[in-house]
């Protein structure tokens, strides 16, 4: 196959022009004959009693349909957290129940504890104003450290605030307790990871259609991975059977995690369209959106690094608070605990790592992953704690690094936090960084700011994270309540094109581009005769969908898989064809030749005789050609980065603006370097808003003040640089068929502590005496540090 | 109710609509130009960026009455009279100037009104003009060099790669 449309190829996109045309079909697009609309009533307050709720009014308003409080929802089952984690002492985590509609208690404001079924959306939202819920506010528990020593619950009926007191790893506890009493130097940290809103621009909506006539359901709604909210809804939630209920998720327009999760809305259309026989439709505002989306971050941490004078390291340990709002989120368990713990090596040698986090209830919106989930979360920790080592050390920054790196020849490298990094060359990515820098150049540019009035930073980081997670039986020992392959169907069609079944979800991923790609190189095909199924579960092999950087690592291994079993079989057919045997036939650029000879046949006439089998060798053979692989990986996927942030930094009025940024990573091979640089750009900005802009913040009552974008700050174009990227030359995973690690969060995780460093670097530089600030580093924070030093 | 009368991509339509109908609403519900997209409820994210009377309008800020008689373009109007994608569109295309593609048809009605009054925009009036545009995948990045690219500039020439 030519490499202009096989893997390593920049083809454009196909999906963008439907896309570009306004013919996207997202689901608040969707409209069905006779659809009611739904509107959620939800609490104004963080935490109170439920004492009565008055409906008549209400239900007396024009085309009212329906109208369901919590009371509706009782005998139905609760929302589940996907991963059980015990605590040091063994206890296993509290679970308070999640129910469709808040009942009895109000949680969190945003908290829906009723819902108008109306002809339309306006009447819903008039309707749903005469709603009188009688609610006793009681006082809202938000801060965690006060939440763990009061006592006052988010949920009486477990009696703590405590979710689960984690250690990782318990038996190294002791060890490194030890290696930090007795290490030549310490450094100590306390740092906040700032809260976040995931903010995927198009909001969540649902509609649900129930058909009488086969008592089945169909949902319509915003998912990642909607085999996965079908499971959920049918064995957790409402006890629908799999096999009556369709889950369809469109093109959705953005996720980065916030959609990921199962939500009571969900279900509640599903229940409304069989109460009142119509399609119920939904969909949020954007209020809506910050007040109930999970949310991301949120953890308060103190982190020690033990070195010697030299710089090696010996030992990290973390203390944090992982706030996990006021229900559990369907992964809000593992995000802190093993896409975070397990991380806490970094990238280096450290011979102990010891890690203790408490999960802790509070009256705010459930916190779950979001684009990176877990792993910004302990990069920054190690590498804000590494640099502010390195200046009370007085070691370069890179040099710290460079002394303390795994080396390529020491994969695969057993960390001290217990995984097992396949491959890497961490050297090589600050090479490519150092020089796409030029620090030399640097220091010119540097003097250039100050004669602007300016101070000048150079922040650098290096990251190492965990994609693809699995294998399905070490994540099932580690308390996963689910597996984590994933699966495709290769279905070849009589004329010769292919219809691929995959479970995962592309949301902006490309998937409909890059997975004919690999079926095109493999079949030596056009790609464009490969189109891609995704997001219906009544089409698609269950697969656990879109996140985590998964697809290409788990989904197009799958996809390579099935692929690999058309060709078997099609070779069979071939053999026949040609009357030779198989094991003398080769497969090259879409001909089966006998080899030695000139006698072939091309794919497609095999794809057609598979179909039309006559002078079919039936007692040998099937008919038809469609194979379905499921892939359950060895091992999680290893990325890895080296960047940089060059800042200035105002100081008259404390403002960051970014003036460079470079990202070099190492992804394993690359399928397509467009859709991959796209990918490392929008991550690096997500970390940069983070870094610099973004906070979510409640205030003592419990009450989001930044829930618009008026309030919550998104990055906008004119925030920001051109980023320069690098992702060439990686090292292959080795331990799945494509060799890829994925790369949709790496961006994301190695940049906040990129731009925070940078920014320190240059109050130092400027005389200022501050060696931390908490995100967001705003022009208020920044200034209030640099005239408190 | 009150009756609307206006053209929309070169056809004359119209309607009857309440007093508080926003624009973009009669565009999704009442036309199905589902393309005009709602992202947020306070005029910030631009998703539902449409022309009228040439001047780029967020339809979610306006209502369906103010628009009687106007000239209205969308999203569904934009491509060439054969169907191909219009020069800002494949630029968006050939740049990888979209993922998830939410926000992409107000980025391109607001990218199509900013070459209209500046044809060869600079990289910082670029970014200055998409201040009312937010998209959450890009990072700006690769929409900034497909608006360069829309106006014959030199791609390579404006981006770090």
């Amino acid at each position: 196959m030519p490499k202009d449309g096989g893997i390593g190829a920049s083809t454009t996109r196909r999906e963008d022009v439907r896309f570009l045309t306004g013919k996207g079909k997202y689901t608040a697009d969707i409209n069905t004959f006779g659809q009611a609309a739904a509107t959620f009533v939800r609490s104004t307050v963080a935490n109170g009693v439920i004492k009565s709720i008055d409906t008549s009014a209400a239900a007396e308003m024009p085309g009212v349909l329906a109208i369901f409080t919590g009371e509706d929802f009782v005998d139905v089952g609760g929302n589940p957290a996907g991963w059980l984690i015990n605590s040091r002492d063994g206890e296993p985590m509290k679970e308070p129940k999640r129910p469709v509609l808040a009942h009895g208690k109000v949680r969190h404001v945003g908290d829906a504890y009723a819902a108008v079924i109306a002809e339309t959306e306006q009447q819903a939202r008039d309707a749903a104003e005469e709603i009188i819920a009688d609610i006793e506010e009681l006082p809202a528990i938000i801060d965690m450290a006060a939440a763990l020593a009061g006592d006052a619950y988010v949920h009486d009926e477990i009696g703590t605030n405590q979710c689960f007191d984690w250690g990782w790893i318990e038996d190294n506890r002791a060890a490194t307790d030890e290696a930090i009493k007795n290490a030549p130097h310490v450094t100590t940290l306390e740092l906040i990871n700032n809260r976040l809103v995931p903010n995927a621009m198009e909001p969540r909506a649902s509609i649900g259609t129930y058909d009488a006539a086969g008592d089945s359901y169909l949902l319509q709604t915003t998912s990642q991975n909607p085999h996965l909210t079908r499971l959920l809804i049918s064995a957790f939630v409402m006890g629908i059977p799999e096999n009556k209920l369709t889950v369809i998720a469109p093109d959705v327009g953005g996720g980065f995690g916030s959609k990921i999760y199962h939500y009571g809305e969900e279900a509640l259309v599903l229940a409304a369209a069989k109460k009142v026989g119509r399609p119920v439709k939904w969909v949020a505002d954007r209020t809506e959106s910050f007040l109930t989306d999970a949310h991301g971050r949120d953890h308060v941490t103190k982190i020690e690094l033990a070195c010697e004078k030299d710089g090696t390291f010996i030992a990290f340990r973390t203390e944090t608070l992982a706030n996990v709002g006021a229900y559990l989120s369907n992964f809000s368990t593992a995000t802190p605990t093993f896409l975070h713990g397990t991380l806490m090596a970094g990238n280096y040698t450290v011979p102990n790592v010891y890690v203790n986090l408490k999960a802790v209830f509070t009256n705010t919106a459930p916190v779950d992953a979001y684009r990176g989930a877990g792993r910004p979360e302990a990069t920054y920790s190690i590498e804000r704690v590494i640099d502010m080592a390195a200046r009370e050390l007085n070691i370069d920054p890179v040099e710290i690094r460079r002394k303390n790196f795994i080396k390529p020849d020491q994969f695969p490298f057993g960390t001290a936090a217990g995984l097992e990094y396949d491959s890497g060359n961490y050297d090589a990515l600050m090479d490519k960084m150092e020089a796409i820098v030029d620090r030399k150049a640097f220091e010119e540019r540097r003097k250039q700011s100050e004669a602007n009035g300016k101070m000048r930073g150079l922040g650098i980081n290096a990251y190492v994270e965990a994609c693809g997670i699995a294998p399905s039986n070490l994540v099932g020992v580690l308390g996963s309540r689910v597996g984590l392959y994933d699966a495709a169907t290769v279905r070849v069609n009589a004329t010769g094109n292919l219809s691929v079944m995959v479970g995962a979800h592309s949301h902006g991923q490309g998937h409909e581009t890059v997975f004919p790609q690999i079926v095109g190189e493999m079949l030596g095909i056009d790609p464009q005769s490969v189109d891609i199924v995704h997001g219906d579960t009544s089409k698609i092999p269950f697969g656990m969908g879109t996140y985590g950087s998964r697809s290409l690592a788990v989904c197009g291994s799958a996809v390579v898989r099935a692929t690999e079993k058309i060709i078997a079989k099609a070779k069979k057919i071939a053999a026949h064809m040609l009357e030779a045997s198989a094991d003398d036939l080769e497969f090259t650029d879409g001909q089966f030749t006998v080899k030695g000879t000139d006698k072939s046949v091309s794919f497609g006439e095999v794809a057609l005789k598979a179909y039309i089998p006559h002078e079919f060798p039936i007692e040998d053979i099937e008919p038809g050609l469609e194979e379905t692989a499921f892939y359950d990986p060895a091992n999680f996927t290893y990325p890895s980065g080296a960047y940089a942030c060059e800042v200035e930094v105002d100081p008259e009025t404390g403002k960051v603006t970014i003036e460079r940024f470079t990202a070099c990573d190492d992804f394993g091979n690359v399928m397509n370097p467009m859709i991959v640089s796209g990918q490392v750009q929008g991550g690096v900005v997500q970390g940069i808003g983070q870094a610099l802009l973004e906070n979510t913040t409640y205030d003592e009552n419990g009450q989001l003040l930044s829930a618009s974008y008026m309030d919550y700050v998104m990055p906008r174009a004119d925030d920001l640089p051109f980023i320069a990227v690098d992702h060439s030359d990686g090292t292959p995973c080795t331990h799945n068929p494509l060799g890829a690690k994925g790369c949709g969060e790496g961006g994301a995780i190695g940049s906040p502590p990129t731009v925070v460093n940078a920014v320190i670097d240059a109050l130092q530089s400027g005389g200022k005496n501050v060696t931390h600030i908490d995100m967001p580093l705003t022009p208020a924070r920044v200034w209030a540090a640099m005239n408190n030093a | 109710m009150a009756s609307v009368t206006m053209t929309v991509n070169g056809k004359s339509v119209s309607g009857d609509v309440e007093g508080r109908t926003l624009m973009s609403d009669f565009l999704r519900n009442d036309l199905r130009l589902t393309g005009t997209h709602i992202g947020c409820d306070t005029s910030q994210c631009g998703a539902c960026v449409i022309h009228v009377n040439g001047e780029a309008v967020k339809s979610c800020t306006m209502f369906a009455v103010e628009a009687d008689g106007a000239e209205v373009a969308t999203i569904e109007g934009q491509a060439n009279t054969d169907g191909s994608l219009n020069v800002i569109q494949q630029a968006f295309q050939d740049h990888h100037g979209l993922q998830c593609g939410f926000c992409t048809p107000g980025m391109v009605m607001s990218a199509a009104a900013l070459l209209k009054d500046n044809p060869k925009p600079s990289e910082a009036e670029v970014r200055e003009y998409l201040e009312g545009n937010i998209c959450r995948c890009t990072g700006y990045h690769n929409i900034v060099k497909a608006i360069m690219a829309a106006s014959g500039q030199d791609v390579p020439a404006v981006a770090a790669e």
